[in-house]
């Protein structure tokens, strides 16, 4: 590439995200997802579902904790964590509404709220916490209602947001589509839907798997459309993704994470019943890692020789 | 507010004297990097490559010649901090950090920032960079305490060919103008001046005079703010979550009437 040649993004500095930001992404989109899928058994699945879940609330409480846990371990001062929420010098609150890190943060804490109230609620529901006014907070009744649909949207704004923040930069790849939120998205859906499955496979009377299964596979359809997508988006800058990283984005994610489950989803003869959906699962995990993975740290190291 | 000010680097008469880049970690009392090992690039007389935390000048060489080296000649500029109108660190901060100054500059507040390296990759010109020993992101404040104190910036006030001049960003313009006028008189029709009126990010207060084209001298040829993702990524990320939602409603809202289906079946049987 000759100098004239070089897109603006190329002449920026990486702000050196790495394994805690791909931790983050990850887990946060697993807290996101797996509250959204709670949220939504709870409003439209069967008496039968409920036990899946309480599954997704078990998941997303922990998972929201273990999010906060690796972005304050991600700061170079990671005691100043709460000047995110709070201006250092006059302890108002902070909030720029066009900054989605900051957005992020404060949701980051709602979201927590209404990941521990559904927690809490899915404790009661299964007799582990006596205060019967915990069933409330869940639906069917009208604050269950109420609270489930105000953190799905907090849900899907973790889910998604991550996405945003990269495009909300100048680095290469991150800002040169607004697509990557849409993808953080679908993905945050598929993987959680994925890891349900895994974990309600060792209660075998859970009811709901084959739905979420179901929900899944057309999830994965999605996704290959907006991988699809998102590497169209991004044009000629496509070719930074001529190397190694774009290699494993290819097998690791659309082939591996996508493609293969989506067949084990729909064609399921060659392989035991009882392994097919666990092994579509474990894979768009897997999928969902690297993608995350591949996103943040390829554009580490793009930049214009120095 | 104080009136706009700025620097204009005039990169023609630059001489590569690293004066600036002397005078800015003397003032702001940086550190040398790695322990002040003395490690040499092979670029050049450029041995601070970038501008980083620990450098906020940083005098670029470029060396244009031909094979034999007989034909060519130097280009030489002191980069600094932008200062941007539109400032894409100080839009992304979460923290209130980055402020904009009484002086229209843009300045890092490091008792505030936490070290989310969010303005480093925000920032079009890769300006910004942690400063490993304060574990802040730090970059030039345009000399923010001797502006207070009635003085101009250190490297400024170092650089021995007023190739850095400093004053009100209107002042600065005019000047910038009346010399590209002289260059351009005395046949050097290459000259012209990089992010001097508001077409680049609302306008740098600290613009350059350049003889070649941006990227040559590691500048982006088109710089953007980073907002410009905010809208279009907010609203596909809501397009995406209607679609998974509707699809999940769809699998479940199934489920849900086929169990009462079967319910129903079982109580007449």
């Amino acid at each position: 590439m000759s100098p004239g040649e070089w897109p603006s993004t190329l002449f920026t500095a990486s702000p050196h995200w790495r394994w805690l930001i791909v931790g983050y992404f990850f887990v946060g989109g697993l807290a996101g997802g797996s509250y959204f899928l709670a949220v939504l058994i709870d409003l439209f699945g069967a008496r039968e579902d409920r036990p899946l879940a309480r599954l997704g609330y078990y998941v997303a409480f922990p998972a929201v904790l273990l999010s906060g846990v690796f972005l304050i371990l991600d700061l170079e001062r990671p005691l100043r964590f709460w000047h995110m929420l709070l201006q250092s010098h006059t302890w108002r609150p902070m909030l720029k509404t066009y900054s989605p890190m900051s957005l992020g943060s404060w949701a980051l804490l709602v979201f927590g709220f209404f990941a521990f109230l559904g927690f809490l609620g899915a404790l009661r529901e299964a007799d582990r916490l006596r205060w019967p006014w915990l069933s409330r907070v869940r639906p069917p009744g009208l604050v269950g209602s109420l609270v489930a649909i105000a953190g799905g949207v907090f849900a899907f704004f973790i889910a998604g947001y991550t996405g945003v923040l990269l495009a909300v930069t100048n680095r290469p790849i991150w800002s040169d589509t607004p697509l990557l939120g849409l993808n953080f998205v679908i993905s945050a859906a598929s993987t959680s839907a994925a890891l349900l499955i895994l974990l309600a496979r060792r209660r075998r009377s859970i009811g709901g798997v084959q739905a979420l299964e179901r929900f899944d596979a057309a999830v994965l359809a999605l996704e290959l459309v907006a991988m699809i997508a998102l590497l169209a988006s991004l044009g000629s800058m496509l070719r930074q993704w001529l190397d190694a990283w774009g290699l494993l984005l290819f097998v690791g994610v659309i082939v591996v994470g996508i493609v293969i489950p989506l067949l084990l989803y729909r064609r399921p003869r060659r392989l035991r019943p009882s392994l097919r959906p666990a092994l579509s699962a474990l894979l768009v995990l897997v999928g969902g890692f690297i993608f995350r993975m591949v996103v943040i740290l390829s554009a580490d190291g793009m930049g214009r020789p120095l | 507010m104080a009136e706009p000010m700025g620097f204009f680097t005039d990169t023609t008469v630059c001489i590569g004297c690293k004066a600036c880049e002397v005078a800015c970690k003397e003032w702001n009392q940086l550190p040398a990097a790695n322990g002040g090992a003395n490690t040499l690039s092979g670029d050049s007389y450029d041995n601070t490559r970038r501008l980083d935390g620990l450098h906020w000048r940083h005098v670029r060489f470029v060396e244009q010649f031909d094979q034999s080296r007989a034909n060519g000649r130097w280009l030489l500029m002191s980069d600094v901090c932008k200062h941007c109108v539109r400032a894409g660190c100080l839009e992304v901060c979460p923290t209130g950090a980055i402020i904009r100054t009484e002086f229209d500059t843009v300045v890092i507040q490091s008792d505030v920032c936490n070290g989310c390296r969010d303005c480093i990759g925000a920032c079009p010109f890769g300006v910004i960079d942690i400063n490993p020993v304060s574990g802040t992101a730090q970059k030039c404040t345009l000399c923010y305490d001797r502006l207070r104190g009635g003085l101009e910036p250190a490297c400024s006030k170092a650089c021995p060919t007023a190739s850095i001049q400093f004053g009100p960003v209107s002042d600065l313009r005019q000047r910038a103008s009346a010399r590209v006028a002289q260059l351009q008189r005395a046949g050097e029709r290459q000259a012209y001046l990089y992010g001097a009126d508001d077409t680049m990010l609302g306008g740098l207060n600290s613009f350059f005079l350049l003889l070649d084209r941006p990227e040559v001298y590691g500048l982006p040829p088109d710089p953007k703010v980073p907002s410009r993702n905010l809208k279009p990524g907010s609203l596909w990320s809501a397009i995406g979550a209607i679609a998974v939602g509707l699809l999940g409603v769809f699998s479940f809202r199934t489920r849900s009437r086929t169990t009462e289906v079967e319910d129903e079946s079982r109580r007449v049987a």
